[in-house]
């Protein structure tokens, strides 16, 4: 059998390895990331156009001016060409400028702020369709998903309706984390106190993994959740069981699921507190706390002078097992009124104002 | 082991006994070997009384070469405890599947993440580059030292001291649980309440002190000392990438600098600077620490690219193609590296344009660096290549670094980011640039310098075992984890669930296996060579048919590196005055000025890692005391005017007098 035959072979486990395993991230099921697939295989291309022949040239030269070839030509002293410096630094720029083009164009178009267009390459969002819009709370350590429209709230467990565009609002609760799910969209941070926002939408049924991708402590590594691509009437029915289910997810219950957990099995919350999220994100679950867009709020007209190092407490530090407990925090009081002795009223009329963008 | 604020004492601050991390069998063996290890030195040292050699000839030596080997071996010796974090880490996350917790608990798995990072960047790569910049500047500009000897040894030890405090956290505390760059808030005093933090922080401020201090001596030295005639644009390109480097330093450290300090405050007064209360701002800390950050790995990956532009030119015997392009490669680097630090965090949130624009700078340097591979491939073409250790060490260099910027090239795109961001691919590419060009650099880099280090060439049988083992070790390690990556896998992950993963895992495992026969066989390599040396022996300071300054000295080189000042006219000055039938001069020597040895460096780094530990465990009264005896020291030091002398025409023509026996073969 010819050598290169054998060289081959001795290749076939590797393309066994390869065909066994599910490269994710080159077969995604969401448009997004499909968008975002074709971008890495296009700039590979393009790249290769130069990497390879380098490559070739590399092991040519290195071989063709090897000491013992005496017949190859050898001209200590030329250093220099104005023709090659030409090439050598226009190639890669040629590369450059087609690429950068292509990174601001997709850059702009796969913005996970901006609203989807289309629901693949072939269908564009008819016009006046509602997003499915989930708010999402990275949690030590697990992920807590809210869906507004539909009052309920699961932990772990995200599902979404076939082609139907969804709206990610993000935050956590802690440190930060990221909101990863390859097979959708890729990811995007979730901060406390801050918002992002990532725009996605799923086209095959199925089980795909969610993960957090920035290391946010202990339980990172149990900070997994599957997330199901369901058909309408599945969808329907996955609501139905979280309504089932009796839970309510308040204030209270959120601060006891607030507390460092790793291992988390999915729980589902039939009623959601409609302010939780705008409460959350503006770290004040406490009603005692000043909600911080509040706090931006009175700050933007020029605070409360002396009277304000007045309005503030002193809580306990955070308890992190066995890392240890933080230091005690000082924290602004909610203001009070007398229709509102507890400031409860002021946190859930306030809208989210705060974003990154 | 918990930490309570609360429970402090005057006396030993927060330390207790429970701080011994004696419940931890690898720590307790660990420390075991490294006591037993230490007692032997130690004896064998006062055996061959060797302690007082070791104290007026290294330890408070002002020598650039000595420094800049001491460097080199602190970089060594860091290697191998880095190098077992990663093979601890390589072995945890090869078991752990099927429900497996593996070996390591998260406390014990996140310090070893973080140790990795932290030890690899700041103890092994940067005194791995420092070291070579100090031992070879000032002999390729023809100058006899640094422009300020005393600094550059209390900059050796301020970062040796920064190494001290990491050692000390394995056995007393824990190290940081955060990643290597403590991201806030997560580093904060909230979530990360014991010292590990607090060790991480004082070990980079006082290496930090010795980065800063050095890159402005070695700015200080290409300025203002080199050879009449050797004009910028015919400096060395080792020289050049020294230069660019040592500007990116001073520029950059004094962020990190800036920013560990908020961070400090946050823990120690109570600020919020970047806390997740007050207005605090978690996101201004990612910022400043990779303004740093960025331009950090062109301060690693610049030298190395000067050493590829020696050896490239010397193992052609060919004269490197296109300087004046690959200067201004460097420079255009140097200045980029500035404004690209946000493609580090395109999935926090920018706008695209914001996203874009980074994207796009990002691009850019890689056209820069594309011409330097191309020069040294045209280096190469019509050469006559002399296949030594360094030459393969640079071939390696350019197949494997291609590699690396192509796929950092992927990264930079960042649409295609949010898909591989802090995935497994994105390890694979940053070792794969890190190991494959910074690694391969300073390992061709020691093996060609080392006989004008130590005066005997190193062993080139189990040099070349050694790259072999690297090059593929390398290859067999990372190449799982870019497939990793694109299954979507990220990083820092200490248990998985699908066990179709394992095998890949598996595989880098005994890539890392073969990386570790790597080292050994550098290790083998050093101790044949010692056994070797007098066959190995270069007696013409000139083993490789060198080209630049360096060379025409003799090997090793003389404390005062050239009895006369060489003049320079050409570039490649060596490789121009042997061309023109240069005469070395043997008689009419002057008795030479040089800067006398001192032990306060070594003194206000010892008194500085106390000052850290102190600090580290809320020990106020030694934190005070040390503070104030380290201000009392350096107003000492000032105080001292027995700073030089000179070594007398005598002896100087005797030194020479020995060289042109040994050149005439006597």
């Amino acid at each position: 059998m010819p050598r290169k035959i054998l060289r081959l072979l001795a290749l076939a486990p590797l393309a066994i390895l390869l065909s066994g395993c599910k490269l994710v991230v080159m077969s995604p099921s969401g448009d997004v990331a499909l968008q975002q697939r074709d971008l890495i295989v296009a700039s590979t291309l393009l790249m290769l156009v130069i990497i390879l022949p380098v490559m070739a040239l590399t092991v040519f030269f290195a071989w063709r001016y090897r000491q013992s070839n005496t017949k190859a030509t050898y001209d200590p002293d030329w250093h220099h060409s104005t023709r090659l410096e030409v090439v050598i630094w226009a190639a890669p720029l040629a590369i450059v400028i087609v690429l950068g083009a292509m990174t601001w164009v997709s850059t702009h178009l796969l913005d996970p702020y901006r609203p989807l267009e289309r629901i693949d390459a072939s269908r564009s969002v008819p016009e006046g369709t509602q997003p499915l819009v989930v708010e999402v709370v990275a949690l030590d350590w697990k992920w807590l998903f809210i869906y507004p429209e539909q009052g309920i709230a699961t932990v772990n467990e995200l599902a979404a309706p076939v082609d139907r565009p969804i709206t990610f609002h993000i935050t956590s609760s802690s440190v930060m984390n990221s909101l990863s799910i390859p097979a959708l969209a890729g990811q995007i941070y979730a901060m406390p106190g801050m918002q992002t926002k990532l725009h996605a939408v799923i086209n095959h049924a199925g089980v795909y993994d969610g993960l957090s991708a920035n290391y946010s402590g202990a339980g990172f590594s149990d900070m997994r959740f599957k997330f199901h691509g369901v058909s309408e009437t599945e969808f329907e029915q996955w609501v139905e069981q979280a309504r089932a289910s009796g839970n309510t997810l308040g204030r209270p219950e959120y601060t006891e699921l607030e507390r460092p957990t790793a291992r988390e099995a999915v729980r589902r919350y039939a009623t959601v507190a409609p302010d939780l999220f705008h409460a959350i994100l503006n770290r004040c679950v406490d009603s005692t706390k000043m909600c911080a867009d509040e706090m931006m709020r009175v700050d933007a007209r020029g605070s409360m002078g002396h009277a304000g190092t007045y309005n503030v407490a002193v809580r306990e530090g955070r308890d992190n097992g066995e890392r240890g407990r933080g230091p005690a925090q000082t924290y602004v009081l909610a203001i009070c009124t007398t229709s509102d002795p507890y400031g409860m009223r002021q946190t859930a009329a306030a809208q989210p104002t705060q974003q990154v963008n | 082991m918990t930490l309570d604020p609360e429970q402090t004492s005057f006396l030993f601050g927060r330390l207790t006994l429970g701080a011994l991390p004696l419940h931890e069998p690898i720590l307790v063996a660990t420390f075991a070997a490294v006591a037993l290890g230490g007692l032997a030195v130690m004896a064998a040292l006062t055996y061959f009384k060797l302690w007082g050699y070791l104290w007026r000839e290294w330890i408070t030596s002002v020598d650039h070469k000595r420094i800049g080997i001491m460097y080199i071996i602190l970089a060594l010796i860091m290697l191998l405890r880095g190098f077992s974090d990663a093979i601890m880490m390589r072995l945890q996350q090869a078991i752990a599947f099927n429900g497996s917790d593996g070996y390591l608990p998260p406390h014990h798995y996140d310090q070893i993440f973080t140790a990795h990072g932290v030890i690899m960047i700041f103890f092994v790569a940067m005194p791995l580059v420092t070291g070579l910049m100090n031992l070879v500047v000032p002999l390729q500009i023809g100058a006899r030292d640094v422009a300020f000897p005393f600094l550059n040894n209390f900059s050796f030890w301020m970062t040796t001291g920064g190494a001290v405090l990491v050692m000390m956290s394995l056995f007393v505390g824990e190290f940081a649980q955060t990643g290597w760059l403590a991201y806030a808030p997560l580093s904060g005093s909230q979530f990360s309440p014991g010292v590990g933090v607090d060790y991480y922080i004082w070990a980079l401020q006082v290496a930090g002190v010795g980065t800063l201090l050095s890159g402005v001596n070695l700015l200080a030295t290409i300025v203002k000392m080199r050879a009449p005639g050797m004009t910028l644009m015919k400096m060395p390109v080792f020289t050049w990438t020294a230069l660019c480097t040592n500007a990116l330093i001073v520029a950059s450290f004094p962020v990190l600098t800036g920013v560990l300090a908020l961070l400090t405050l946050d823990r120690y007064v109570g600020t919020n600077f970047f806390t997740n209360e007050l207005g605090g701002n978690p996101m201004m800390y990612v910022n400043l620490i990779w303004i740093w950050g960025h331009p950090e790995v062109y301060i690693l990956i610049l030298p190395a690219f000067g050493v590829f532009s020696e050896v490239v030119a010397t193992f052609c015997r060919k004269r490197l193609f296109g300087y004046t392009s690959m200067v201004y490669a460097t420079v255009v680097i140097t200045i980029l590296s500035y404004i690209v630090w946000l493609h580090h965090f395109f999935t926090m949130g920018s706008g695209a344009s914001v996203n874009a624009f980074f994207g796009i700078t990002t691009m850019i340097i890689s056209i820069p660096t594309g011409a330097k591979i191309f020069n040294w491939l045209f280096t190469m073409y019509r050469g006559r290549i002399r296949f030594e250790v360094p030459m393969l060490w640079t071939i390696g260099f350019m197949l494997t670094f291609v590699v690396g910027g192509m796929t950092g090239v992927m990264l930079a795109v960042p649409p295609a980011d949010f898909q591989f961001h802090n995935t497994l691919f994105l390890i694979a590419h940053f070792h794969n640039v890190i190991i494959g060009g910074v690694v391969f650099g300073m390992f061709a880099g020691i093996v060609y310098w080392f006989p004008k280090a130590f005066g005997f060439k190193l062993d080139p049988f189990w040099g070349k075992m050694s790259f072999w083992f690297w090059l593929v070790g390398f290859w067999v390690a990372f190449m799982p984890l870019y497939i990793l990556g694109l299954m979507g896998v990220t990083r820092r992950l200490s248990r998985f669930e699908d066990p179709s993963l394992q095998i890949w895992f598996v595989i880098a495992a005994f890539g890392a296996v073969l990386i570790a026969f790597g080292i050994l066989f550098f290790i083998v390599q050093l101790v044949v060579s010692f056994m070797r040396r007098e066959q190995l022996r270069d007696l013409t300071g000139d083993p490789w048919d060198g080209r630049t300054l360096e060379w025409s000295t003799s090997s090793p080189a003389p404390a005062y590196n050239f009895a006369f000042t060489p003049v320079v006219h050409d570039h490649d000055a060596w490789w121009d005055m042997k061309k023109r039938g240069h005469e070395r001069p043997v008689q009419g020597f002057h008795p030479i000025h040089m800067p006398k040895a001192t032990g306060a460096g070594a003194i206000l780094s010892a008194l500085c890692v106390a000052f850290g530990f102190a600090m580290i465990w809320h020990i106020w009264w030694l934190a005070a005391a040390t503070f104030a005896m380290t201000i009392l020291a350096t107003i000492v030091h000032t105080f001292n005017y027995n700073r030089d002398f000179y070594i007398p025409a005598a002896e100087v023509a005797q030194t020479e007098g020995g060289r042109t026996r040994q050149l005439a073969g006597e």
